[in-house]
């Protein structure tokens, strides 16, 4: 059950990993789409806290191309469903995240990711 | 019973069999909505704004359930599996992690729009923390809970709240706590409702990130419990009357033979039919069968 919108809060949390650990790159990821209730306003009060390039780059990674590259002046109604589509409606099932740092795997199983580190890797 | 997190570490506290008990019981899914609806209020968000709300602990994701009924979108993390997949099970709209609380989150700088963790059954997220499961450095007490309380800090909006329940066993433990969460920049501090109840009484954790020293920590509930009216058995009123008519000894003793004699004469003399004839057996209690 991770979506795109919690994929693109998600940075790398191991131990001296700090800058370019995000965003975390979907690997073989096997996506469901569940519909979800459209709040418009929750989304246009989401935007400003989304990382836009992050999430065109891990929409296209799970296959899906319909966002623009840079967030349109007008927001209107077609490009919010868009949104909202992308953001809460793709599930991702199976699969893993990989930091582009440290090359950290988290894997995804049935939908929950796996966020524990290692004694090692722990700040 | 010894409180649960001096049994085992959460992950294998909750098993399968413990995660299915603790789910699927009616009076932890009452507390459970009772804590998520006080913790909501204490968040204190501003009204009809959709909001984005981390829940810490989310189990089989009982109080979720909760968030989206208010309409809340959420993520929730946990570190026990069999927990999650009973939230999975439940088909909750939240997203869910296993993670490690005390190993920190690497959620990015204002994600969240507040923070909930409320906890029945006497066990909170904050205490699982208090155990070092391991002699290794990274798992002390304070080191987990620094852990935990900055990457928290960092991970909420300012201005923005945390309301962490918890079931102190000290003060010390309270003390401990506070300070840690204050090192790590939260301002705020302890909320206790219902501070004269053995039973109803709910230690909060409030924690305020920016608002610049101006929030007040908000007023704990007082006075009687008003829960426990509703949360009574059924016909326990009924069931409380009877016993007080009994000992006030109102309640007529168990109709003899002569009092059977009388109405059955009655009933002769005002002409029913069928009226059973008098006879040594009248009144009489049957022999117990075995």
């Amino acid at each position: 059950m991770v979506r795109l919108i919690t994929h693109n809060l998600l940075a790398c949390h191991v131990k001296g990993c700090t800058s370019n650990n995000f965003p975390l790159k979907l690997q073989d990821v096997q996506i469901a789409l569940r519909e979800a209730e459209f709040n418009e306003d929750f989304l246009r009060g989401f935007i400003p806290r989304l990382e836009w390039g992050a999430l065109v780059q891990a929409a296209r990674e799970v296959g899906d191309d319909s966002l623009p590259a840079e967030v349109p002046e007008m927001l209107d109604d077609e490009f919010l469903k868009q949104l909202h589509h992308v953001l809460l409606e793709i599930h991702i099932d199976e699969g893993s995240m990989v930091c582009p740092n440290c090359k950290h795997v988290y894997p995804i199983s049935s939908g929950i990711p796996n966020m524990l580190l290692a004694e090692h890797e722990i700040g | 019973m010894s409180r649960p997190e001096l049994q085992a570490p959460p992950e294998i506290y909750y098993g399968d069999s413990e995660a299915i008990k603790y789910t699927n019981n009616t009076r932890i899914q009452q507390i459970q909505a009772e804590m998520t609806y006080r913790a909501l209020e204490l968040l204190n968000l501003p009204p009809d704004e959709p909001a984005f709300l981390l829940d810490i602990g989310c189990g089989s994701g009982l109080s979720g359930e909760i968030l989206d009924e208010e309409g809340y979108l959420w993520t929730g993390v946990d570190i026990a599996p069999s927990m999650l997949e009973v939230a999975l099970e439940r088909e909750v709209e939240g997203d869910l992690f296993l993670q490690d609380i005390g190993q920190g989150f690497g959620f990015r700088p204002g994600s969240f729009d507040g923070a909930i963790s409320p906890r029945p059954s006497s066990i909170s997220v904050i205490q699982w923390l208090l155990n070092a499961e391991t002699s290794h450095p990274t798992s002390s007490p304070p080191h987990r809970l620094t852990r935990f309380f900055t990457a928290l800090h960092s991970a909420l909006r300012n201005p923005s709240r945390a309301v962490l329940q918890f079931y102190p066993t000290s003060d010390d433990q309270v003390q401990l706590i506070t300070s840690i969460a204050q090192k790590a920049g939260f301002g705020g501090g302890v909320v206790v409702d219902y501070p004269n109840s053995n039973k109803a009484r709910k230690v909060y954790l409030c924690l305020f990130v920016g608002g610049g020293g101006a929030a007040q920590v908000p007023q704990g509930l007082d006075g009687e419990a008003a829960e426990e009216a509703g949360a009574r058995a059924k016909f326990e009123k009924r069931r409380q009357r009877e016993v007080r008519k009994e000992r006030s000894g109102k309640k007529k003793a168990a109709k003899g033979k002569e009092w059977i004699l009388k109405k059955k004469d009655l009933y002769r003399r005002r002409g029913k039919e069928d009226v059973p004839r008098d006879s040594k057996y009248t009144g009489r209690k049957r022999k117990t069968v075995f």
